[in-house]
């Protein structure tokens, strides 16, 4: 496992909102990465209540990602509904697709998880969280083939276990873990990999 | 010898391919955003059942078929009727108006897909009363794509979403009046094709297109690079009267590019901007 982490990428379907809430929650203001999350969501709703929603419930400030935004540390970036959200290949920014869904979802996991593991190798953390459908499980396996390290929330603590139980059987994950476990690694994973609070400006 | 990641090779490999579909044929991916295009490569190379991407560029130099085939697969992007239905009530209350001080109103969708947004647009024109003084230019780099929207034949499954789109966009009709449902497909009645002319454009390679008043490019510039939207922005200014409208998806954005200065926001949230008349060159009459 690398502790040279530089990205925390997040995947949630059915009850994910609960549970991000609850991973995000454990944050800390100044934490050292960004957090790029993609939560399945119907395209007629929209997304555009979601970052104030997370925005609450967090110390980071939550932003629904635009084409070509640069990626800042201590970030939370929203995949908007009706686009699959992508990472760039040299990890600086975020890119948008209207390809066809893939697991009827758009955004989907897969394509965010497998473009950030090309983009992050070693340096990414991945995270599969409740959610009733198989998608993240090929992107997880792919962060694992490049070395990155792959988290999943219990089953048995999920609103729906199946997308955690699918990741789990798709690839060797190295922690599952209840939601605050999970947020707490992420906080230790991103309070190591920042510059010394010393040296921040506000 | 220093080692290579495998990402990395792959990185090199694209880049080859790239440069390879661009000299042999003539197609200029080479600005086109890496991560989406990656996604696409892997799928020719997992369905050609070949080991590397310098694999998939032996096959794309030499089989003409296959050329073709991953060319269509490089430009399927799946939209709907009225998508964003927010956008096309703005368009409404907003731009027609203006659009209707025009004598004759050209209209250019650019990168029209299957033709969704083609079709979106007919209905409205015929709505508000001006289709029959407008004419829609519909142009896409992918024939068979191009081929599909010149059709207007859609599967009778998503009509049930186009419906609820078309409510939510401010129209004024019943969308069941714009289409022919026989088995599982709709078809568009043929009126809504009248004055729309289908062609094959590359906005990578082509040049200039007429003076239009109002262009739309919805959730094309996602797909190309900072440099390439630049380019591709300034050709939209070339082709847009003083005055006239440039649409963009609901992502995408002006702010960043080298045009910024020549438009103003008309609807910040939906993305729709006007082009200013240059008040050295041209004086508003």
């Amino acid at each position: 496992m690398s502790d040279g982490f530089r990205a925390v990428v997040i995947g949630a379907s059915s009850g994910g909102v609960a549970a991000l809430a609850t991973v995000l929650g454990q944050l800390p203001a100044g934490f050292g990465l960004p957090v790029i999350v993609v939560l399945h969501v119907p395209e007629e709703g929209g997304t555009g209540y979601l970052p104030t929603l997370l925005g609450e419930r967090c110390s980071l400030p939550v932003r629904e990602a635009s084409d070509k935004l640069p990626l800042a540390p201590g970030t939370v970036y929203l995949a908007p509904a009706g686009y699959h959200l992508l990472v760039e290949r040299d990890g600086n920014s975020l890119s948008l697709s209207v390809d066809e869904p893939v697991h009827f979802a758009r955004p989907a996991i897969d394509v965010l998880f497998e473009s950030a593991a090309t983009a992050f190798a070693d340096g990414l953390v991945g995270v599969i969280l409740t959610g009733a459908n198989q998608d993240g499980s090929a992107g997880l396996k792919r962060i694992k083939e490049l070395g990155g390290t792959a988290m999943v929330q219990n089953p048995a603590s999920a609103a729906a276990e199946a997308m955690p139980r699918a990741a789990i059987a798709a690839t060797a994950v190295d922690q599952v873990l209840g939601l605050t476990e999970i947020g707490r690694f992420l906080a230790a994973a991103g309070a190591c990999s920042s510059p010394p609070t010393s040296d921040r400006r506000p | 010898m220093a080692e290579w990641k495998q990402t990395e090779l792959e990185a090199l490999e694209t880049d080859l391919l790239l440069e390879a579909i661009f000299r042999r044929r003539g197609y200029d991916f080479r600005h086109y955003a890496r991560a989406s295009l990656n996604r696409r490569v892997d799928q020719a190379v997992r369905r050609g059942n070949l080991a590397h991407i310098t694999d998939l560029i032996s096959l794309l130099l030499y089989d003409d078929a296959a050329f073709e085939r991953f060319l269509a697969q490089m430009s399927i992007s799946v939209t709907d009727m009225f998508r964003d239905p927010p956008f096309f009530l703005r368009l409404r209350e907003t731009v027609v108006p203006w659009l209707k001080t025009w004598p004759f109103v050209k209209i250019w969708c650019a990168g029209c897909a299957t033709g969704e947004e083609v079709y979106s647009l007919a209905i409205l024109l015929k709505e508000e009363g001006f289709y029959d003084r407008s004419r829609i230019y519909a142009t896409d780099y992918n024939r068979r794509t191009l081929a599909v929207a010149r059709e207007g034949i859609y599967p009778a499954a998503k009509i049930k979403k186009y419906t609820a789109n078309y409510n939510n966009s401010g129209a004024g009709d019943s969308f069941a009046s714009y289409y022919h449902a026989k088995y599982d497909r709709a078809k568009m009645h043929d009126g809504l094709r009248q004055n729309v002319v289908f062609s094959h454009h590359n906005l990578v390679t082509d040049a200039v297109f007429g003076e239009m008043n109002l262009i739309l490019c919805r959730n094309v510039l996602i797909y190309f690079d900072q440099e390439l939207q630049n380019r591709v922005l300034e050709l939209f200014t070339a082709s847009l009267c003083p005055g006239g409208f440039l649409c963009l998806g609901a992502k995408e954005s002006l702010q960043f590019s080298t045009v910024a200065d020549q438009y103003e926001a008309v609807a910040k949230k939906e993305n729709i901007f006007r082009r200013i008349y240059s008040h050295r060159k041209e004086r508003r009459p």
